[in-house]
């Protein structure tokens, strides 16, 4: 492998990975704070992946009004999902919030068939994003995979400053730790649990947006997401969104040079480092 | 004492009894298809030791039941049949060995963790099938002929036929039941129980727990392996699809569906969910939007979650409780 190559597939990792940040984090968030383990959190990847080829048209394919429009979308979905489903499931054991999640991602999928189709759509860059930049003298790199990565890294800082800086963020920090002490200081958790929700909603949702145009949008891409972050969630530790960044990069990185590395077993890779964290820490990297 | 024996007896008895009878009755679609649920039955039984009765939640199980149906396709020779006798043991045993690897990294870990580590690792193995050339790729493999019964050239039964492999899942199913019945009332089962009950305090009673826990993982996985077995025969054909997540998540849901912690709640849920796909899928109820069967499966799984946190098994006690709930406000007016 020569530097530029090396370069190329390092860049390639770090999209990855940010990416899988943006996804996993809602799902860290959501257990850490709400203590339900949500599996149809894939699915809400895969809703935002097929708003960014749906909605494409109405706005004349005017990619930031898409993504507006998507994450508006994406944040009252979330909000109404956890009035009417979530929230019963805060009281109940792991294995029924298995379960009701689960349903929903057979009716999200099913909804996404009956409104779409199970073909696999392709979703167009932006043109003010098309071009590439000139790596060395042989290699190039797309602009919108940059793209992707840059806006993810400011998610990252903006979430960041939230959850460290802000009165909500302290909020959410106290609610992760203590339930209980948070309601008897007098904070609205019913609201808090939903901001939070609708967040990670939101989070996932746009990680889907901005992948659709190079990951193209087909059946059963939630699903594959899911796995992957279940493991980003297990090496970072459950709870821990800066265990979710380092996880999320790392996993893109085993996962990336892997699949140069050893084509053969490039799907295993991302496991076989879970299970020597597991072996090492089995709490995660960073447990709460 | 008499009497309260054949109360116990007779349920089981009963069921048996019109499962065996069912083939002279029943037509030939709706006898496959009972031995197609017979042999999710024993399925759902073994991840109801581990779900039910040890209180481990494992969202991976089918890796074990589509380690053990590749394994038995993968050591059949090409051209010959194959004796059971060697190939259940040798495909029980792929089976286990996957199940004491992932058991031993993810019994390290609890509750949530514990979930999505199943899951992750049996997604290793999906794509281990999925993804390389040992087992066809995302086709799948042909079993090309069906595995025989013989014991030193002696062939007891024609295994091929339809009627002698129905009445073998029938002989296996009920051997799985009664295997664990009697687990359970051992000494040994009453440790799992102890565990799903409170694990600290066990430890505390001197139990080291994980050995136990170790023992029940890798055991539910040899049994869903009997299962894997008992499917790539019938099937003659095995696909990764087998080992996704979407197969944890349904044969979860057989266990919750019926019951958790009671044998029977299993077997109930197993027939129960069969028989609840197989009503969606029907074009004769639902006709064109019969293909999107998943959206009626999915909502009622959904509704079940809402109302019948006990299952189909508590659902006589629940009406009783909301009987008796009633009562006194009727007396009110």
């Amino acid at each position: 492998m020569d530097l530029s190559t090396f370069l190329v597939q390092c860049l390639n990792a770090l999209q990855y990975g940010l990416l899988l940040f943006l996804v996993a984090s809602g799902l860290t968030l959501i257990f850490g704070i709400m203590g339900v383990i949500n599996l149809a959190h894939g699915s809400f990847y895969m809703i935002g992946a097929y708003m960014a080829y749906a909605l494409a048209p109405a706005f004349g394919g005017n990619f930031l009004a898409t993504l507006a429009a998507g994450l508006v979308l994406a944040v009252a979905f979330g909000y109404l999902l956890e009035w009417f489903f979530v929230s019963y499931l805060y009281e109940r054991d792991h294995l029924q919030q298995v379960l009701m999640t689960y349903g929903l991602i057979l009716v999200f999928e099913e909804l996404r068939s009956i409104l779409v189709g199970n073909d696999v759509h392709s979703v167009p860059i932006p043109s003010w994003l098309s071009g590439s930049i000139q790596l060395g003298s042989l290699m190039q790199y797309p602009w919108y995979r940059l793209f992707i990565s840059a806006v993810c890294i400011a998610i990252a800082a903006a979430l960041y400053f939230l959850i460290a800086r802000t009165r909500l963020g302290m909020m959410i920090r106290a609610g992760s730790s203590n339930r209980e002490m948070v309601q008897s200081l007098g904070i609205n958790i019913k609201l808090l649990y939903r901001i939070v929700f609708a967040a990670g909603v939101a989070l996932a949702a746009f990680a889907g947006m901005i992948a659709a145009p190079v990951s193209s949008v087909y059946p059963g891409m939630g699903g594959q997401v899911l796995i992957i972050c279940f493991v980003v969630v297990v090496i970072g530790g459950i709870g821990s969104v800066r265990g979710a960044f380092l996880a999320a990069l790392l996993v893109g990185i085993v996962d990336t040079f892997g699949t140069v590395l050893f084509p053969q077993a490039a799907g295993v890779a991302v496991y076989l480092l879970m299970a020597a964290i597991l072996l090492w820490r089995p709490e995660g990297l960073f447990r709460q | 004492m008499i009497a309260a024996l054949h109360t116990r007896w007779l349920p089981p008895l009963l069921v048996v009894a019109s499962l065996a009878v069912f083939p002279w009755l029943g037509s030939e679609f709706y006898v496959g298809l009972a031995g197609k649920i017979m042999i999710l039955a024993i399925f759902a039984l073994s991840l109801q030791l581990l779900v039910g009765v040890t209180g481990l939640v494992s969202l991976g199980h089918a890796a074990f039941y589509g380690v053990a149906a590749y394994a038995t396709v993968l050591l059949a020779p090409k051209y010959e049949a194959a004796n059971m006798v060697w190939l259940l043991p040798a495909a029980v045993a792929a089976a286990v060995l996957y199940a004491l690897a992932v058991g031993a990294l993810a019994l390290r870990t609890k509750g949530v963790y514990f979930i999505m580590v199943t899951l992750a690792f049996a997604q290793m193995a999906y794509y281990v099938f999925h993804d390389t050339k040992l087992g066809g790729g995302s086709d799948g493999i042909y079993l090309n002929i069906k595995p025989e019964l013989s014991f030193a050239g002696w062939q007891p039964i024609d295994m091929g036929a339809r009627l002698p492999f129905y009445y073998i899942v029938l002989l296996a199913l009920v051997a799985v039941f009664a295997f664990l019945r009697m687990l359970l009332a051992s000494r040994f089962g009453r440790a799992l129980a102890g565990i799903r009950g409170n694990e600290q305090r066990m430890r505390a009673a001197g139990f080291a727990t994980f050995p136990y826990k170790l023992a029940a993982f890798t055991l539910a996985g040899g049994l869903a392996g009997v299962a894997g077995f008992l499917a790539a025969f019938r099937e003659g054909y095995v696909n990764p699809e087998m080992l996704s997540w979407h197969q944890s998540g349904a044969v979860l849901l057989m266990v919750i569906l019926g019951g958790m912690g009671r044998l029977w709640g299993a077997v109930l849920g197993a027939f129960a969910f069969a028989l609840l796909q197989f009503f969606f899928q029907s074009e004769y109820v639902f006709g064109e939007f019969a293909k999107h069967w998943q959206l009626l499966l999915g909502a009622t799984i959904i509704a079940c979650v809402a109302l019948m946190p006990e299952g189909l098994i508590g659902l006589p006690g629940q009406l009783r409780a909301w009987r008796a709930r009633r009562k006194p406000n009727a007396s009110h007016a």
